[in-house]
C-alpha cells in the first residue's frame, strides 16, 4: 500500500523566507554593519596583525620578514631600557591622573557657581580642549626654553626659573603640566555635568544638621559623583598611557631617558630603528597593561563607587 | 561556441585590444626628496621634462617631505609597500641605506651611459656609497662645513674679525672662542653649532675634528669617545658652553642669520638664508685649526634608488641622466657636486654669487678636497638616540667630562 502524496503544497501554510523575524535581523545588521565594518577593518584585523608582526622579525629596510617565535618576547623581558622606561610611563601616567583630575574637580566647583558671566570662565577653561595638540604642545616648547616665555615671567618677580626642558624632573613636570592644562577641560565639563546632577535638598537636609562644608563635600558631593571619577579616572589613565606628540615634540625621551614612556620607545623601536616586530611586542606590552589597569578599576568600582539606587 | 564562451571571449578580447592599442603602460617614477625650495624643484622638473622629451613613457615627480623625520618617512613609505622609486639619502643614514640591500646596484648602469664619465666623480665622494666595488648612490651634494661670522657684532664686541686673525695665521679654536666670549659677554650669543640643539651631537664633529677626534675607530667597531682627543674636545666645549657662555646653552634659542649670534657653524648652503635687508656684515670662513691641525667636516647627500620600488631599471636610467656632466653641472648651482671637473672657482663662483672667489677656493673647493665626512654607521639611528640619552648628563655645569664619556661607550659599544 503507498501513501499517496498530498496533489500540491498547501502554500498558506509555507512559511515564507522574509518572515518578520529575518527582516527585522537583516535591518539590526545592516543598522550596525557600517559600525562593525570600521571594527573588524581598523581595529580588530590590525590587532591581529599586531600580534603577527609580533612574533617576526621585521626589517623593513632589508626587505626581510623571518618568523622567530617568542624571540621577540624574551627580548623584551631583558631590555635593559624596560624598566627605565616603565618608571617614566608610570611617573607620568600618575601624575597625570592626579593633577588632572584634582584640578578638574576644582575648576568644576569653581565654575559651578550661580554667577554672571560664569560660561564664559568655562568657555575659557574648555577651549585647550579643541585646539591642535600638536600645535599646543609646539607652543608649550617656546615658553618652555630656558630663555622663554615662563622664565621671562618669573625674572620679573625676581626669580631665576630651571632650564625646564633639560633636567628630568622639570622635564616629566613640563610635560605633565603640557598635558593636563591641554585636556582638563574635558574632566572639568563631565565633573560639571555630574556636579549639577547632585540633588540640592541633600545639602538643605545636611545644612540643617549643621554639616560643615568639607563634609558636605566628601559626604555628599564625593559618593554622589563617584561614578564620574571612574570613568575620568579610566579615560584619563587610558589616555596617559598613549601620550606620544607632546614628548616628540617637548623633550624627545629625554633628558636621558626620563620622558621615553612606553608609545615613545615603541616608536624609536618600530619607526626610526626599523623594527617592526619589537615595536609591535611593546605594543602588545601597553595593550596588557591598559587592558589589565581598566579591568582592575572596573572590578573596583562596587567597592567605591556609590550608586545612589 | 555556447553563450558562455562567447562571453568569455568577448571579456578577454575587451581586455586585450585596449591592451594592444597602447604601446606601453606609462611608467610613473617618484623621488623623494626633503627640500621644498622652489628654485630646486623647477631645476629638477626641467631635468626631468628633458628626460620625458627622450622617454614619452616615462613621468618623473619629487616628493618633498619634511626634513625633520625624513628617514623614519621614508622608511614607514618602505614598510607600508609604497616605497619611492628614487630617494636622497643623508650621510648619517648611508651606512644602513648601502649595508641592507635596500638600494639597486648602479655602477652597471652609470657605465653604461655614453658620456657618463664615472670616472671624473671622486672616489672620496663615492666612499661612504659604496660597498664590495659596487656603487649604491650618486653623492650629489657634497658640502663642507664652514664659519659664517658677524663682524658688525664682532666689531662691536673690540674683537678681531676671524678674516683678520686668518691673515695672522691666528684662526684657532682659542682665539674663536675669545670673541665668542667677548660678544656673548656684549649681551648677544657667540658659537651656534646650526641644528646641534643638544640632541644632534654628530654636528659637533665640527669641532672635536680640530682635536683630531672621533666617535669610533676607522673599522666601526670601537667606540672611542673616552680617548684623549675626545676627552679634550667635549672639555673645550662644555667649558665654552658653561663657563665662557661662548655657545648658547641648552634650550638657548638664538638665530645667527637673524643677527643674534657672533658665528654659526653650518653648511655653505645655508647662505640662502642671510637676511636680504637690514642684514649685517659676514663673512665665510673655513673651520678654525684646533690642537690637531687645520682640518675640513662634510656633510653629504646621496640618491639611491630602491630595489623594492616600481621599476628600478628605469629610475637608475633616470638617475644616470639626472647626475650625467650636463645635469650635474646645473646642479652645482645648488649642491656642492662630486665631480672633480666641476670643483673649480668658476663653476661654484657662478652657483654661489653670494660667495667670494676667496670664500669659494678657502671653505668649498679646500673643504671638499680635504674633507672629512660626518661620522656615520650602520644602525646609526639607534646609536645616535642612546648616545643622545647618555650625553644629556654632559649638558649641566657640574658634569664630570670623561664619566660621560664612558657611559656613552658603554652604551653604545654593544651597538657597534
Amino acid at each position: 500500500m503507498t501513501l499517496a502524496a498530498p496533489p500540491t503544497a498547501d502554500r498558506s501554510r509555507k512559511r515564507p523566507f522574509w518572515t518578520m523575524e529575518r527582516r527585522d535581523s537583516v535591518a539590526g545588521y545592516l543598522f550596525i554593519a557600517p559600525q562593525l565594518i570600521g571594527i573588524i577593518l581598523f581595529v580588530l584585523i590590525p590587532l591581529g596583525l599586531v600580534v603577527w608582526y609580533s612574533l617576526h622579525e621585521w626589517n623593513v629596510l632589508a626587505g626581510t620578514f623571518r618568523f622567530v617565535g617568542d624571540a621577540n618576547y624574551q627580548k623584551l623581558a631583558a631590555d635593559p631600557a624596560l624598566p627605565e622606561v616603565l618608571t617614566a610611563t608610570a611617573i607620568f601616567s600618575a601624575g597625570l591622573v592626579v593633577f588632572n583630575l584634582t584640578l578638574a574637580l576644582l575648576l568644576a566647583i569653581l565654575v559651578n557657581q550661580k554667577l554672571r558671566g560664569i560660561t564664559v570662565f568655562r568657555t575659557i577653561f574648555f577651549s585647550p580642549v579643541v585646539v591642535s595638540l600638536v600645535a599646543w604642545t609646539i607652543v608649550w616648547s617656546f615658553l618652555l626654553q630656558a630663555n622663554g616665555g615662563i622664565n621671562g615671567l618669573l625674572q620679573v618677580i625676581g626669580i631665576e626659573g630651571p632650564n625646564w626642558l633639560r633636567s628630568p624632573p622639570t622635564a616629566m613636570l613640563s610635560v605633565i603640566v603640557v598635558q593636563v592644562f591641554k585636556n582638563v577641560g574635558l574632566n572639568m565639563v563631565l565633573f560639571l555635568a555630574a556636579l549639577q546632577g547632585v540633588p540640592r535638598e541633600l545639602y538643605e537636609a545636611a545644612r540643617v544638621d549643621g554639616a560643615s562644608r568639607w563634609t558636605q563635600f566628601h559626604s555628599i558631593t564625593v559618593p554622589l559623583i563617584s561614578p564620574t571619577i571612574l570613568l575620568t579616572t579610566i579615560i584619563t589613565i587610558v589616555g596617559s598611557l598613549q601620550v606620544f606628540a607632546q614628548i616628540a615634540v617637548l623633550t624627545q625621551g629625554g633628558p636621558g631617558m626620563s620622558t621615553t614612556v612606553l608609545v615613545y620607545y615603541l616608536y624609536q623601536q618600530a619607526f626610526q630603528f626599523h623594527r617592526f616586530g619589537y615595536g609591535a611586542t611593546i605594543s602588545i606590552l601597553l595593550f596588557v597593561i591598559v587592558a589589565v589597569l581598566t579591568f582592575a578599576q572596573w572590578q573596583m568600582r562596587k567597592r567605591i563607587v556609590f550608586y545612589e539606587n | 561556441m555556447n553563450l558562455l564562451n562567447l562571453r568569455m571571449a568577448a571579456l578577454a578580447a575587451g581586455i586585450a585590444i585596449p591592451m594592444a592599442a597602447v604601446p606601453a603602460m606609462a611608467q610613473d617614477i617618484r623621488m623623494a626628496i626633503w627640500s621644498a625650495n622652489e628654485a630646486h624643484l623647477a631645476l629638477f622638473n626641467e631635468i626631468a621634462a628633458a628626460y620625458k622629451a627622450q622617454h614619452p613613457d616615462v613621468n618623473v615627480t619629487f616628493d618633498s617631505l619634511p626634513f625633520d623625520g625624513y628617514t623614519t618617512t621614508l622608511t614607514t613609505q618602505i614598510a607600508g609597500g609604497n616605497a619611492p622609486d628614487l630617494a636622497w639619502i643623508l650621510e648619517t643614514t648611508a651606512g644602513d641605506f648601502v649595508s641592507s640591500g635596500a638600494l639597486s646596484p648602479l655602477k652597471a648602469t652609470f657605465e653604461g651611459v655614453e658620456g657618463y664619465d664615472l670616472a671624473d666623480v671622486t672616489q672620496s665622494a663615492l666612499a661612504l656609497w659604496s660597498a664590495d666595488n659596487e656603487i649604491y648612490a650618486y653623492p650629489f651634494s657634497t658640502s663642507p662645513f664652514g664659519v659664517f661670522a658677524n663682524n658688525d657684532l664682532i666689531k662691536a664686541a673690540g674683537q678681531k674679525t676671524p678674516a683678520e686673525l686668518i691673515a695672522a695665521g691666528e684662526w684657532n679654536w682659542d682665539n674663536a672662542n675669545a670673541i665668542n666670549t667677548a660678544v656673548a659677554a656684549s649681551g648677544k650669543q657667540g658659537l651656534i653649532v646650526r641644528d646641534f640643539d643638544y640632541k644632534v651631537w654628530d654636528n659637533l664633529a665640527t669641532i672635536w675634528n680640530g682635536w683630531g677626534a672621533s666617535p669610533w675607530s676607522a673599522d666601526g667597531k670601537t667606540c672611542t669617545f673616552t680617548e684623549q682627543p675626545m676627552v679634550d674636545a667635549m672639555s673645550f666645549i662644555h667649558k665654552a658652553v658653561f663657563t665662557d657662555k661662548s655657545i648658547p646653552g641648552p634650550g638657548v634659542t638664538a638665530d645667527f642669520f637673524a643677527g643674534d649670534a657672533a658665528m654659526t657653524i653650518t653648511q655653505i648652503s645655508r647662505a640662502s638664508l642671510l637676511p636680504k635687508e637690514n642684514g649685517f656684515a659676514w663673512d665665510l670662513v673655513p673651520l678654525p685649526s684646533g690642537p690637531a691641525g687645520e682640518y675640513a667636516v662634510i656633510g653629504q647627500a646621496g640618491i639611491g634608488v630602491f630595489a623594492s620600488g616600481k621599476n628600478p631599471a628605469v629610475a637608475s636610467d633616470f638617475l644616470a641622466f639626472f647626475t650625467n656632466p650636463e645635469n650635474a653641472k646645473k646642479l652645482a648651482k645648488f649642491f656642492p657636486p662630486p665631480r672633480a671637473s666641476l670643483l673649480n672657482a668658476e663653476v661654484l663662483g657662478a652657483a654661489n654669487p653670494l660667495l667670494s672667489p676667496e670664500q669659494i677656493e678657502n671653505v668649498v673647493i679646500k673643504g671638499i678636497s680635504t674633507g672629512v665626512v660626518k661620522p656615520g654607521h650602520a644602525g646609526f639611528a639607534e646609536i645616535q638616540q642612546t648616545a643622545r640619552a647618555a650625553l644629556d648628563a654632559l649638558w649641566v655645569p657640574d658634569a664630570d667630562v670623561p664619566a660621560v664619556l664612558k657611559s656613552v661607550c658603554d652604551r653604545i659599544q654593544p651597538m657597534l
